[in-house]
């Protein structure tokens, strides 16, 4: 797995890439949790994640309520459609705003 | 400040992991802070050793013995500190005598499934061939239950209130012409909501849905020489863990969160979830069956035997599990608490319960603790408890099932009394006015709602074959025949099987509208099976628990072809919802007891007032007055029901209705095509209202209201005056 942050527009974009499982959902979690204050945006890049385990939702969903609890805010973009189907089958899904390109969560952060 | 807990730390190591002795309670897997508390219970073991593997290993991580000070009573309990919840499966090993004439199965060779295991895998795609040679077949897995439910709990609608619909999980919707991405799993079931709101059915009753392994069946299919299956599931390997051959992300370890996820949407439909569960036996068949967990773990506690130390077999499985052992009991129970409490299950089902109230003997108790035990059990306080009052050795409690007031029953006797009546026995007219009020005689105490009426199930024939077929044909499941009942009470209108013969099929259609409406009109709590509602057939065999093929999958293009069939369905569901006077909690009173001229309900023939209760009568009406619907707190329309089972017309007299009332049509099964079954609250006028002649093998029902013309008028003169 590997993690990258960038900023752009004072949007935090981070990008994912491998497989995210409990042996480095805690890793992103640290990662992007510190840089959160009080109306910080961030956009989930997760078209490069093949693989995402049971626990890497979890981490997800516990990331999410994190960061709105600060008056921020996270959208996903690029999930690839078996982890779409995976988030909507067991009821992730409906917790987050997602959308297909950067470009369009971008859209929905500014 | 927070208070945190000294005890946190290990005190023990073994090959690199570091352990604590662990709580004797919970049974099972539970997560504790910083590791996992494995608790397990044997009363004949003499010494026990975990086992744990990498997910999907062949050999085991580590084994970890029970050191002798880690055991409390029979419960041997660890903590095993710093374990990935998700990379993990675990077994147990267990020593001891192995003597099966004294019971005693012990063999430390065998890694053995944890009774409680919340998740199991090793059958986490339904059919893919299993690994023969792996040393440990059904794995027990870590599961988390932290499932977010928002605002979800179990809906508890009034049982009187519920159309049921037993289905099959992977049936449903395996068949392609579902048209779904994940066919045959939980998460098609959500899928196809839209179409059990639009049938009308407000709770779903699945089959089983606990682990089981599909392919335990040693039968072949004789015409095509194809292994058969395990299809239906009775026979458990865990009762803690929904099946994950039925997840579609059974093969990523997540479906308890599918199956949570599943109930949560029906639940936001209004969709109750009943659970077919099967406690009477295990997976583990008799002496030549696999040994998976309990016979391995303690035998001598979990199955009834003999005293030669044979099993014995009151379940037809070769097994059965010792329902009144205190130590079963509360797994039993603890099992129920889970699935409501964690699943949000709104009732159960229980296969052959009649096996619950055997004794560790195998003879029948007076009082069966068990079943005490779940009817004034608190978390299970609210939730419906129905039993298959029998088992498959001939006891036989279908009214005499020991209720505390809590448990209905399948009503064995609705069903063949229908079933007779329907196909024009005689002899049959005063037992259906019984079926038809709820069997007061089988529930005098405990009310119509006792009663779960249906005509068809899993077990037995389809309606479409109800209606085709005077014999079984069950070839195909590799028994010679020898398997599935033989009083199926069916007539196939003519002809055995398919036929094009235009009059067969016509009276075939018309007696399936004709089961359903008297189903849809019974006192009790109606239950149809699915596929029935578009005429699915198993080409007249009655036990497809092998069939994991076409004779069991519902195939969803006859909803084009059967159109006519669905509409009938879902419009009779939709009057028995539109009508509280069918769905009453007390048995009728048989007199005016509030004034209105009528008593609650009266009965009828072609002569009205005049029931026919002869030996030679086919023919029956009844009327229930609306004044007097749920004991008058919820005033109906009047509804009149006639039922003509002879092959020959009859004129029924209509009884006279109160003032300013009419009567109206709302279905009449030998109308022409298109106006026998009207929408409920839009029923015509009937013409001529003081007779209806009723076609051949037919039924009509009728409302009783002030007409809408005579409303306007009325509200008109309000108006001006």
């Amino acid at each position: 797995m590997n993690i990258e942050t960038t900023i752009q527009d004072q949007i935090h974009v981070v990008r994912l890439w491998g497989q995210i499982d409990s042996r480095n959902a805690p890793v992103v979690q640290e990662k992007i949790l510190p840089d959160v204050a009080p109306g910080t945006r961030i956009l989930l890049d997760m078209s490069g994640v093949n693989y995402m385990s049971s626990a890497g939702l979890r981490m997800l969903l516990l990331l999410t309520r994190q960061i709105s609890a600060t008056d921020s805010k996270l959208v996903l973009v690029g999930l690839s459609e078996e982890l779409a189907d995976t988030m909507a089958i067991t009821g992730f899904l409906p917790f987050f705003e997602a959308y297909e390109t950067e470009a369009e969560g971008l859209i929905a952060l500014q | 400040m927070t208070v945190s807990r000294i005890d946190t730390y290990p005190t023990h190591t073994h090959a690199g992991f570091e352990l604590r002795a662990g709580r004797p309670y919970p049974f099972g897997a539970t997560f504790v802070p910083g590791g996992v508390n494995f608790a397990v219970f044997s009363r004949y073991a003499t010494s026990c050793t975990l086992v744990l593997f990498e997910i999907g290993a062949s050999r085991p991580l580590v084994e970890i013995p029970f050191p002798p000070e880690f055991r409390i009573g029979h419960v041997y309990a660890m903590v095993v500190f710093g374990l990935d919840p998700e990379g993990i499966e675990y077994g147990f090993r267990m020593d001891g005598p192995f003597n099966p004439h004294q019971g005693h199965w012990f063999d430390p060779s065998n890694i053995l499934l944890d009774p409680f295991a919340k998740a199991i895998s090793g059958r986490e795609v339904w059919g893919e061939p299993p690994n023969e040679a792996d040393i440990f077949p059904h794995r027990g897995r870590l599961v988390l239950d932290d499932f977010d439910w928002e605002a979800d709990r179990p809906l508890e609608i009034p049982i009187e209130d519920l159309v049921i619909y037993e289905m099959h999980v992977r049936g449903f919707t395996r068949h392609f012409s579902s048209g779904l991405k994940y066919p045959g799993t939980f998460a098609a079931i959500r899928e196809k909501i839209p179409y059990l709101l639009e049938l009308g059915v407000n709770c779903v009753e699945l089959m089983p849905i606990f682990e089981f392994d599909e392919f335990d069946n040693k039968f072949v299919n004789p015409e095509t020489g194809e292994r058969l299956k395990q299809y239906w599931g009775y026979g458990s390997v865990g009762f803690f863990a929904p099946k994950a051959g039925y997840a579609a992300t059974g093969r990523l370890g997540m479906q308890v969160d599918e199956f949570k996820a599943l109930v949560k949407e029906l639940h936001a439909h209004g969709i109750e979830v009943f659970l077919d569960v099967v406690f009477n036996h295990t997976g583990e068949g008799d002496a030549e069956g696999p040994t998976i967990s309990y016979r391995g773990l303690d035998n001598k506690t979990y199955y009834m035997l003999r005293p030669d130390g044979h099993y014995f077999n009151f379940s037809g499985c070769g097994n059965t599990m010792n329902c009144n052992n205190p130590v079963v009991r509360q797994m039993v129970l603890a099992c129920l608490r889970y699935w409501v409490a964690e699943y949000h299950i709104d009732g159960f089902r229980f296969d052959l319960a009649s096996i619950l109230g055997r004794d560790q003997n195998g003879e029948p108790l007076a009082n069966p603790p068990l079943i005490e035990v779940l009817a004034y059990d608190p978390v299970l306080a609210r939730c419906k408890l129905i039993a298959e009052a029998w088992d498959a050795v001939g006891l036989y409690q279908v009214g005499s099932f020991p209720a505390h007031g809590r448990w209905a029953e399948w009503n064995g006797k609705y069903r063949d009394t229908i079933r007779k009546f329907l196909k024009g026995d005689m002899g049959q007219t005063a037992e259906m006015a019984r079926r038809l009020a709820g069997s007061p005689d089988l529930y005098p105490r405990r009310g119509p709602a006792a009663s779960i009426n249906f005509i068809t199930a899993h077990d037995g024939f389809s309606l479409a074959d109800l209606v085709a077929y005077n014999e079984k044909h069950n070839w195909a499941n590799g028994e010679e025949g020898r398997d599935g009942a033989n009083d199926n009470y069916s007539w196939n209108c003519g002809h055995e099987g398919p036929t094009d013969d235009p009059h067969i099929l016509t009276l075939r259609r018309r007696q399936m509208k004709n089961a359903l409406a008297m189903l849809m009109v019974s006192q009790g709590v109606p239950m149809i099976c699915m596929g029935d509602e578009i005429g699915h057939t198993k080409q007249g065999n009655n036990n497809t628990y092998a069939q994991d093929n076409a004779l069991s999958w519902l195939n969803w293009d006859l909803l084009t072809e059967n159109e006519d069939l669905f509409r009938f369905f879902q419009r009779c569901i939709a009057f028995r919802r539109a009508h509280s006077g069918l769905r009453n909690s007390r048995h009728f009173a048989h007199e005016d007891y509030l004034g209105s001229g009528y008593a609650d309900i009266t009965w009828h023939g072609a002569k009205a007032w005049q029931p026919d209760w002869s030996y030679h009568s086919r023919v029956l009406a009844f009327m229930l007055d609306g004044r007097h619907a749920r004991g008058g707190a919820e005033p109906d329309d009047t509804i009149y029901v006639a039922m003509n089972m002879h092959w020959e017309s009859h004129r029924f007299e209509l009884p006279r209705l109160p003032r300013g009332m009419r009567w109206r049509v709302f279905a009449n099964t030998s109308a022409s095509p298109g106006e026998e079954i009207w929408e409920p609250g839009y029923e015509p006028l009937l013409q001529e209202q003081h007779h209806i002649w009723l076609g051949p093998r037919s039924v009509v029902i009728l409302v009783g209201r002030a007409g809408t013309a005579v409303k306007a008028r009325r509200k008109l003169a309000t108006g001006t005056g």
